[in-house]
């Protein structure tokens, strides 16, 4: 499976051939050959902007001109580093996100495919996706991304009404957008995700279900459904602090969220995540070991990642950040071969809580199988099978637990976060009164 | 009380005198030479010295009980009261005339803004008048009805009051209430019409108002400019010539009249005393009628304003007393003091404080108890009006029960307490106490009374036990440019006040006279008053007793259980509007939950009010993927760990803030 560095170059080509093979798969069940430590996602950053959307917070700059080669040699090199501080043998997915990683030219993206390819083993069948703006993405750089490695598209259109798009600050149209998701299933079929909006400024229940049905006729089989958060420091949340534009109603984005998940079932989607849904298998498996608390390793400024840094001697997960702002972190990568600025050593506890609130995001939720892997002393059953308040959960039918494992019903999916202020506490409960037992393995 | 402002304020001056070599001018005659050592030299320094330090001593004998005089001051807020008292200081020689003598007592902002004054500082006061050496005592009273016994505790040490009143603004509410405390003391009343200088002064509309609404004849009102020193002289005169001396006997054993005191932490308590019989020296055994504790006297003296040691003080005399006491409640405005063994029939009207108005006060943060509680200890020192009872609430944590003289007392001390000790309180709505007369036989032999007073909402006795439920009411009194009568008319009758007079003072002005339920003027009806007059209204209430009120008990429930916080007492008229308020401003601060809160204010089983906060229906994050993952359990633990800080009422979380929405006091908008 991986492959030599003589034949780096090649593995795009490979890895095409590949893509037909794996997609029959399922996600989330790919076959672990090498152990969990020695497995990990990757994710890269591109913080470039074209311009600014109104309700992003997100680490982006919207640069004069972008030294591209810099950028370039700068993400080869971190990614090289941190996969050798990780001791990671297989990356199984890579996931270019942004900023708006499509203004990145195809080169870019093939030479940090192929330093991964080199550094480790990339099998030919890894998701690798790309985040893509509509306006910055005609059908032909589409293909050469295509060409560079790229296997999988995630659409940012965010909604289908341009009175909308120029509310958000978009700079593309409703028929740009569909113009680019034709071009992309054309090019990547079965590979697409869009993503679409709800909960906006004066937005209503009936015209953005409307949206969502026309989306459904001309989408592929991945469709993320996001609720607007208005968060501070954008244009938005000014605007509606000025009181120059309406508050979302609450009320009104949960009617559009629980309306849009009965729709996409209906269409025969399955709503693997609170916001992402899927049919003929075509789950994001990057964004499953997120879910899953598998090792991740974020490349370029301001990215996150989570792993063990085994190649330098380390046995404790991390959680690391890198520096936020581009100059300052290509300054540092070129020094130190790489920009991390945090790293936070995760302790036992808080590893199991992160698996508790990332896993219950799944329609799967927390199997023990899963759970177990993280701590094989405690069940599900000895945490959270006696408390009165989780029985309570249970009984309300927000929460599930049986012979599977812990999971969210289709309600108490929508109400997650109240359902974890009971579940966290009674998980640090059990955890204080665990008896002590030898450090287990792993 | 709070005599900080006044006392400090003279001292200093006095100070400022002594060191200008002025001081002797205070001391006329030879009688009041000190006993030894020369005046400059000897003169105390400050209070805080000890007594030993002070050599110099004045002989009171001299002084014919012919010629002393007991007088008070006595006006609305910002009439001229302390400019008045300044000047009568400097015509007497007490304090100096070159200084820049502007009154600055009322310091605290509560005090300008709600017409309260800091009571003037007594002082005694020696003038030469057709060639006779008088001995004029000017007697504090505090400047509100709220302390109406304190005023008429010292104004039964006086046989005259000065009755300021602007030549501007006329009478006013306070005036009015003070002139019948003057009048039912049956007191010779001088009125004063003050700031004659001022540009729009129409002492004769004002004249026609005294005589009008004081029968007063107007040609006994004095015009004077007490900021120009206009006509004072002829005010001191109008003390001796109007004013009868006091009717006491030297022969008698002591009988003396406390009527302020204060604490000093250095010396113990202070106590103004008013000798009405006999004498009392250094080191005699006292007692006091209320509490039967006897004491040594250390020290005694007159106020000239600052302390000034005498041997002895004679009946007919105004001074102070030091007497190891450690305690203000040891010295009990009103309370009688006498030589041990020699006892006397207290002098009339002693009553110890009785609070009118409650309120919880609670720390705004537990880890600030300590603190708080050592605040509201120093400054109880100085107020024995103030009741303090530990109390303790599931939701706002462990605080006192305060009770208050009335309303301006408990905005007064709320502010010291925040000005002076930097001290962040919770004060929750203030209640009045309200009262039932039992005919349950069973509660009557528990209680061991037939009447008993309700504080707390949760004693409250069921109708069934009970023969009826009486309220504290308040006669009002409220003096308005008539163009705003029919709106605080409307504002009385909202406030379930009868009307019992109204009369036009002049041609443009109406004085209403309201009996109020004591609770319906509590919280904010000075400010809405005050509002819609555009300020020109003032207001001034009395005590005026109990009246029969249909009272019952409201519970606030949350999805069927009562939360213990929220009980409360209310008339039956108003348990709709204020049930509905109650559940309106929980509504708006009880955060969603996973389920539906039914929140209810309920008369026994009968539901007045509801209102609903709606379950979750999203509460998750959108995007979380490898980036958000830190942020979003960082804050669901943060969450987590509030969450258990918060009050279970049944199934629902109340958050401290929802109850301290619903408590504190705040006016309605």
């Amino acid at each position: 499976m991986a492959l030599p560095g003589a034949r780096a170059r090649s593995w795009a080509a490979a890895a095409r051939m590949a893509q037909r093979r794996r997609h029959a798969q399922g996600a989330g069940e790919s076959p672990s050959l090498a152990p969990r430590s020695q497995r990990a996602a990757l994710y890269v950053h591109w913080p470039y902007c074209e311009k600014r959307c109104c309700y992003c917070n997100f680490n982006k700059y919207i640069p004069r001109g972008v030294e591209e080669a810099a950028m370039r040699s700068c993400l080869v090199t971190e990614a090289q580093t941190l996969l050798r501080l990780s001791g990671v043998r297989r990356v199984e997915s890579v996931f270019f996100g942004g900023g708006t990683p499509s203004l990145a030219s195809p080169r870019t993206v093939a030479a940090v495919l192929e330093a991964v390819a080199q550094a480790t083993c990339l099998p030919a069948d890894s998701e690798v996706t790309l985040e893509v703006n509509p306006t910055s993405a005609p059908g032909s750089r589409l293909a050469a991304f295509g060409a560079a490695g790229v296997n999988r598209l995630s659409i940012g259109l965010q909604s289908l009404d341009d009175t909308e798009l120029r509310l958000l600050g978009r700079t593309h149209s409703a028929s740009n957008a569909l113009r680019t998701l034709a071009e992309a299933r054309h090019l990547f079929p079965g590979r697409v995700s869009v993503d679409l909006m709800l909960g906006l400024p004066a937005q209503q229940v009936g015209p953005w279900l409307g949206q969502l049905r026309e989306l459904l006729r001309h989408c592929d089989d991945h469709i993320s459904l996001y609720q607007l958060s208005l968060e501070r420091g954008t244009t938005l949340f000014t605007q509606v602090q000025q009181n120059a534009l309406p508050a979302p109603d609450p009320e009104i984005a949960a009617e559009m969220y629980q309306e849009g998940r009965a729709v996409l079932r209906e269409a025969g989607f399955r709503q693997y995540e609170v916001s992402n849904f899927a049919r003929n298998g075509a789950l994001s498996t990057h964004n499953w070991t997120y879910w899953q608390c598998g090792q991740y390793l974020g490349v370029g400024p301001g990215a996150h990642g989570r792993f063990m840094p085994q190649g330098a001697g380390g046995y404790i997960r991390e959680a690391r950040i890198q520096t936020l702002e581009p100059d300052n972190w290509m300054k540092e990568v070129m020094l130190c071969g790489h920009g991390t600025r945090k790293r936070v050593p995760l302790g036992e506890l808080e590893l199991l809580e992160e698996v508790l609130a990332m896993g219950l995001r799944t329609d799967v939720g927390i199997t023990h199988q899963h759970w177990q892997q993280f701590e094989p002393q405690l069940t599900l059953w000895d945490v959270f099978g006696a408390s009165t308040e989780v029985k309570v959960l249970r009984e309300q039918g927000f929460l599930l637990l049986d012979h599977r494992g812990l999971r969210c019903s289709w309600e108490g999916l929508a109400v997650l976060d109240s359902l974890l202020l009971i579940l966290l506490p009674q998980l640090q409960e059990a955890w204080q009164q665990r008896t002590p037992s030898p450090v287990p393995g792993g | 009380m709070w005599t900080l402002a006044g006392r400090g304020w003279w001292r200093g001056r006095a100070l400022a005198a002594s060191a200008t070599g002025a001081a002797h001018r205070g001391l006329p005659g030879p009688h009041l030479m000190p006993s030894g050592g020369s005046a400059a030299e000897c003169r105390a320094p400050d209070r805080l010295c000890s007594s030993a330090d002070r050599k110099e001593k004045i002989d009171m004998s001299g002084f014919p009980v012919e010629n002393i005089r007991n007088f008070s001051i006595i006006a609305h807020v910002d009439h001229g009261k302390s400019t008045l008292a300044d000047r009568l200081l400097e015509l007497t020689g007490t304090i100096d005339k070159t200084k820049n003598n502007r009154q600055v007592l009322d310091k605290l902002q509560v005090e300008r803004e709600r017409g309260i004054t800091v009571k003037a500082q007594t002082a005694s006061l020696f003038y030469n008048y057709e060639g006779k050496q008088y001995l004029l005592n000017l007697i504090d009273t505090p400047g509100h009805v709220d302390f109406s016994y304190e005023v008429s505790r010292s104004l039964s040490a006086c046989q005259g009051v000065l009755l300021v009143v602007d030549a501007n603004e006329g009478i006013q509410a306070q005036t009015v209430a003070n002139f019948f405390l003057a009048f039912e003391a049956q007191l010779s009343v001088i009125p004063v019409i003050n700031k004659i200088d001022l540009k729009n002064a129409d002492p004769e509309r004002v004249e026609k108002q005294i005589e009008k609404v004081f029968d007063i004849p107007s040609d006994e009102c004095i015009k004077i400019s007490a900021k120009l020193g206009i006509n004072v002289e002829s005010v001191l005169q109008a003390v001796i010539e109007r004013i009868p001396p006091p009717k006491v006997h030297r022969k008698n054993p002591l009988r003396a009249l406390v009527f302020d005191s204060t604490f000093d932490q250095y010396r113990g308590v202070i106590a103004n005393v008013a000798l009405f019989d006999g004498v009392v020296s250094q080191g005699d055994k006292i007692a006091s009628a209320h509490t039967h504790k006897t004491y040594e006297v250390n020290e005694i003296g007159i106020l000239n304003p600052n302390e000034q040691q005498t041997h002895k003080l004679y009946a007919g005399q105004v001074g102070y007393l030091i007497a190891g006491m450690k305690d203000v409640t040891e010295a009990q405005i009103g309370d009688t003091l006498y030589l041990h063994k020699q006892p006397v029939e207290p002098l009339p009207g002693f009553k110890s404080a009785k609070p009118m108005v409650f309120a919880g006060m609670y720390p705004v943060d537990q880890s600030e108890y300590n603190n708080l509680k050592s605040a509201l200890e120093k400054l109880t020192l100085n107020d024995s009006s103030v009741t303090v009872h530990r109390d303790s609430s599931l939701a706002l944590g462990a605080g006192w029960r305060l009770g208050f003289l009335g309303l301006l007392h408990m905005d007064v001390f709320n502010q010291r307490l925040e000005q002076e000790y930097n001290a962040s309180v919770i004060l929750t709505t203030p209640t009045v106490p309200y009262k039932a007369v039992l005919s349950s036989a069973k509660l009557i032999k528990e209680y061991r009374e037939k009447e008993i007073t309700i504080i707390n909402p949760a004693q409250f006795p069921d109708k069934s036990k009970v023969k009826e439920y009486l309220e504290p009411v308040v006669l009002g009194t409220i003096i308005t440019p008539d163009e705003y009568t029919g709106k605080i008319m409307m504002l009385c009758q909202a406030r379930r006040a009868v009307e019992t007079d109204m009369m036009f003072i002049d041609q443009n002005r109406v004085m209403l006279k309201y009996l109020f339920p004591l609770n319906e003027i509590v919280v904010d009806f000075y400010d809405s008053l005050k509002s819609l007059s555009s300020g020109y209204a003032s207001f001034d209430y009395e005590d005026a007793g109990y009246q029969t009120a249909e009272l019952v008990k409201m519970d606030i429930l949350l999805n069927g259980n009562i939360v213990e916080e929220l009980v409360t007492v209310v008339h039956k008229d108003k348990a709709h509007s204020v049930g509905k308020a109650i559940c309106e401003r929980l509504k708006d601060s009880l955060p969603r939950q996973l389920f539906e809160i039914a929140i209810q204010a309920a008369i026994g089983s009968k539901i007045i009010a509801r209102e609903t906060v709606k379950a979750y229906r999203k509460n998750v994050l959108a995007k979380c993927y490898g980036g958000d993952i830190t942020r979003k359990m960082k804050l669901l633990k943060r969450q987590a760990e509030g969450k258990k800080k918060l009050r279970k009422v049944g199934n629902v979380e109340v958050p401290k803030d929802a109850f301290i929405k619903v408590l504190k006091t705040q006016s309605n908008k």
